[in-house]
């Protein structure tokens, strides 16, 4: 371990790993925030109680590698934390408020009666405002923030960007593909032909936004268009966009006439693939053009400690995880509310 | 405007800690409960145990939704409002808080489902594992945290550079730091003590009623087994925490204890108005010699006082001095009520007296009211510092605009008194309502009780489990 951490992988070993943790969490939370996002759309509340019901035992999972991230970041790359955060306050700060809302209404919303469309409207509000304030971050993120003496520099609306608001309606129609995509797989009967109507719409409002994202930051960061576009690098990523097509046509293709799982599964592709090109427009920085992974590493004794957590519990820890989806297996059977909640 | 965004900051820390302590207090608590009801119902089969877990599931689903959604919250907030602090100690803290999340918020979130949804799904063995693996992680996370609050209290095995920043030496140290042991235990216990008196409380309620008779039969008498040992329990703890703080944070127990001038064989001040101006207290009342005995075991032990220091490094006195009381007393009133319980329970008129009822629903919320003045007290009890004697909390804030910050702490107030508000109408409502009784009508027996005085004894029908009793709906 210790002759591992004097080597030059090491910041690459944990930069994985916290790059591990959110694509984890965009996938998996983006399940469940993509439901919420489309909950006000359904048309029944039959639906609305199968939509909730297919996400309630794994919510709280998903939504842990949010916290899983934040503090892997702190322990691994400080600066990265003590930089972005105070950076995004405000976006952050209504993101946890978001997902307070929406996390109370899965509790409250089922022991309501008279004011239940009150809690379906903060189910909804909180997951949209949660995925929308996560694009603000990112456009953010992908412009750079202002940084003097290692500390953040700016003011309290310096995330504010073009970029942010597009990425941040980007992320909403995404994360809502991957719930229509769930929702295909998840449910049956009219709420699953909802699932196919509403997974058309999404799709188009992802791919549209995608295409701006990508081309709105070559336009408005210079390194982010040099990354692409020099000349060995196009060749070399001139699949990425290509296959990004293709698994669009995939989609398109699939929520009518594919198998059950295969919206759903190339959604997730589809994610996959647009946090690689965020990868290759950022890479090595923490803090983008500012702090890079082998600057803002914390000490090697703390990694070792850290490392070996990683390592042995994070495997563990998918294995319960998925566990838990496979007990709760196939179609959601709707009852009222799950088990115990009579 | 620094200042201003420093003691927004502050405020906005304290709240939002204040408020989400309440839910993990409960959640321990209340998480080991049905792990017990869920363990005596796979092998007992007695559907009381059944119907009680059930219940106590249901809340236990509300308090566990408010501590997660109230602890994201915190984590992040380490970071956006904390940032000086951040950069000095992520080397030493930062892996402690991974790990919690690793081996506990994981282990929980992994677990909940099966717990609170999988019961129709998988066997009795299997859901107590579920449940088993719940309240471990709660008690996993409350290790974690109270190490890395512990190590911020009395800091050890880090070095801090010329730079500010922490470099860890020993890991041992950094998490075995000298009050961690006592702290994690006081805490641990407060919880459980805290969860002991809302069950006796709840139950008592339906005792009152005449409703749900044989399952708050069975809970109050649990409850009140467990306040009787863990009340006096607490109180020793509590003892050997406070000598500790004594030897380690001298300044906090003097500010606790009153005492501006370093005296041997200290009074103990019962209540008095400490003057920070002055250095003095005004309308003291004191008992001689008491403290003394108490925090040194000698009738003439030295104990530092509050000038020993400068009155610029002392935290706010009379904050400190008043939540010290106000836990103390609740820990002491507890104690009376769990004796009482003890000496109805052997005259057999412990579910028959209703004053007694009324006193347990009294003290239903008094455990968070303990907890809350507890953490005022060490919390603000460091105070200058936030790392204790090394990093003062003024040096440690972020570089945010004061109006972004004003902005979040109104709606931190406003969206967490909504909560507030919220769980205590489904809570209360779900409380009221009691335990679904699936047992069938029993005639009274009077003198059951009288009969039997052993642990888990108040079953009062002989169990029939109903085939396939596991997949009945509540």
């Amino acid at each position: 371990m210790t002759e591992l951490m004097q080597a030059d992988h090491v910041p690459l070993l944990f930069a994985a790993a916290a790059l591990f943790c959110v694509t984890v969490y965009v996938l998996a939370d983006g399940l469940d925030l993509g439901v919420g996002i489309l909950f006000l759309a359904a048309p029944r509340d039959q639906d609305r109680d199968v939509m909730m019901a297919s996400i309630e035992p794994v919510w709280d999972g998903n939504e842990t590698w949010l916290v899983m991230g934040g503090t892997l970041l702190f322990a691994a790359f400080p600066a990265g934390y003590y930089v972005l955060l105070p950076a995004f306050y405000l976006p952050i700060m209504f993101m946890l408020f978001a997902l307070i809302f929406r996390g109370v209404a899965f509790g409250f919303r089922l022991q309501a009666t008279r004011f239940r469309p009150v809690w379906d409207a903060a189910f909804f509000a909180g997951s949209f405002l949660a995925t929308f304030c996560q694009g603000l971050i990112l456009g953010g993120l992908i412009e750079g923030v202002p940084v003097e003496n290692g500390m953040f520099s700016g003011g309290a609306f310096s995330f504010l960007s073009v970029l942010g608001v597009l990425c941040g309606i980007g992320l909403v129609g995404g994360y809502a593909l991957i719930g229509a995509g769930w929702l295909i797989w998840k449910a049956e009967g009219p709420t699953q032909v909802f699932g196919r109507e509403i997974a058309r719409a999404a799709l188009i409002l992802t791919a549209a936004m995608m295409l701006l994202v990508s081309l709105w930051s070559a336009w408005s960061v210079p390194e982010v268009a040099a990354r692409w576009f020099a000349l060995p690098n196009l060749f070399w990523l001139a699949p990425v966009p290509l296959l990004t097509l293709a698994v669009i046509a995939g989609i398109w293709w699939a929520i009518w006439n594919g198998r059950e799982a295969q919206t759903f599964v190339l959604s997730l592709v589809l994610f996959a693939l647009g946090l690689f090109g965020l990868v290759v427009s950022l890479w090595p920085y923490v803090v983008p053009r500012q702090v890079t992974v082998w600057d803002g590493l914390s000490d090697p004794r703390s990694l070792a400690f850290l490392g070996v957590g990683v390592m042995v519990i994070i495997p563990v820890v998918l294995a319960y995880q998925a566990h838990a989806y496979w007990i709760f297996r196939g179609k959601v059977q709707h009852e009222g509310g799950h088990g115990s909640y009579g | 405007m620094t200042m201003d965004a420093l003691a927004l900051s502050r405020l906005q820390f304290a709240f939002t800690v204040g408020f989400h302590i309440l839910w993990p207090t409960l959640t321990i608590g209340t998480a080991w409960f049905v792990t017990l009801l869920s363990f005596l119902w796979w092998r007992t089969g007695k559907t009381v145990y059944r119907d009680l877990m059930r219940f106590w599931m249901r809340l236990f689903a509300l308090v566990f939704g408010m501590g997660v959604v109230t602890g994201i919250v915190l984590s992040y907030q380490i970071g956006t409002n904390w940032a000086g602090f951040s950069r000095s100690v992520a080397n030493v803290l930062g892996p402690l808080l991974a790990y919690e999340t690793m081996t506990a918020f994981f282990l929980e979130a992994g677990f909940i489902g099966i717990m609170l949804f999988g019961e129709s799904r998988v066997s009795k063995a299997t859901h107590f594992f579920a449940c088993l693996m719940v309240a471990g992680g709660a008690l996993i996370s409350t290790t974690w945290i109270i190490a890395a609050n512990s190590w911020m209290q009395t800091p050890a095995g880090a070095v801090a550079d010329a730079g500010g920043i922490f470099h860890v030496v020993d890991w041992w140290q950094v998490i075995f730091t000298a009050s961690f042991p006592y702290r994690l235990a006081h805490m641990v216990c407060a919880s459980f003590l805290t969860c002991a008196f809302m069950i006796a409380g709840v139950s008592a309620f339906h005792l009152w009623r005449g409703q749900h008779v044989a399952a708050s039969r069975t809970a109050f008498s649990m409850a009140l087994w467990l306040a009787l040992v863990l009340a006096p329990l607490q109180i020793f703890i509590g003892d050997l925490h406070g000598r500790n703080t004594l030897v380690e944070q001298p300044t906090k127990l003097a500010a606790m204890e009153g005492l501006w001038d370093t005296t041997r064989g200290p009074a103990m001040t019962v209540i008095a108005w400490p003057d920070m101006a002055a250095q003095k207290n005004l309308y003291a009342l004191e008992i001689p010699h008491l403290a003394s005995l108490y925090l040194t075991h000698s009738w003439n032990g030295e104990v530092e006082g509050l000038k020993a220091v400068s009155p610029a490094d002392q935290p706010n006195v009379p904050i400190v001095f008043f939540a010290f009381r106000i836990m103390a007393g609740i820990g002491m009133l507890l104690l009376m009520t769990a004796l009482t319980g003890l000496v109805l329970r052997m005259r057999g008129r412990l579910y028959d007296t209703r004053w007694f009822q009324y006193l347990a629903m009294t003290t239903t919320p008094l455990g968070l009211v303990a907890v809350l003045a507890g953490w005022t007290v060490t919390e603000a009890g460091r105070q200058p510092w936030i790392i204790y004697g090394v990093l003062r909390t003024a040096d440690a804030v972020a570089p945010v605009a004061a109006g972004a910050v004003t902005t979040s702490l109104l709606i931190f107030f406003a969206v967490y008194n909504l909560l507030l508000l919220a769980f205590l109408w489904f809570a209360g409502r779900v409380a009221f309502k009691g335990p679904t009784d699936t047992s069938p009508e029993v005639a009274e027996r009077p003198g059951m009780e009288r009969a039997s005085v052993g642990l888990f004894t108040h079953s009062p029908t002989t169990p029939l489990p109903a085939p396939g009793a596991g997949q009945a709906k509540a």
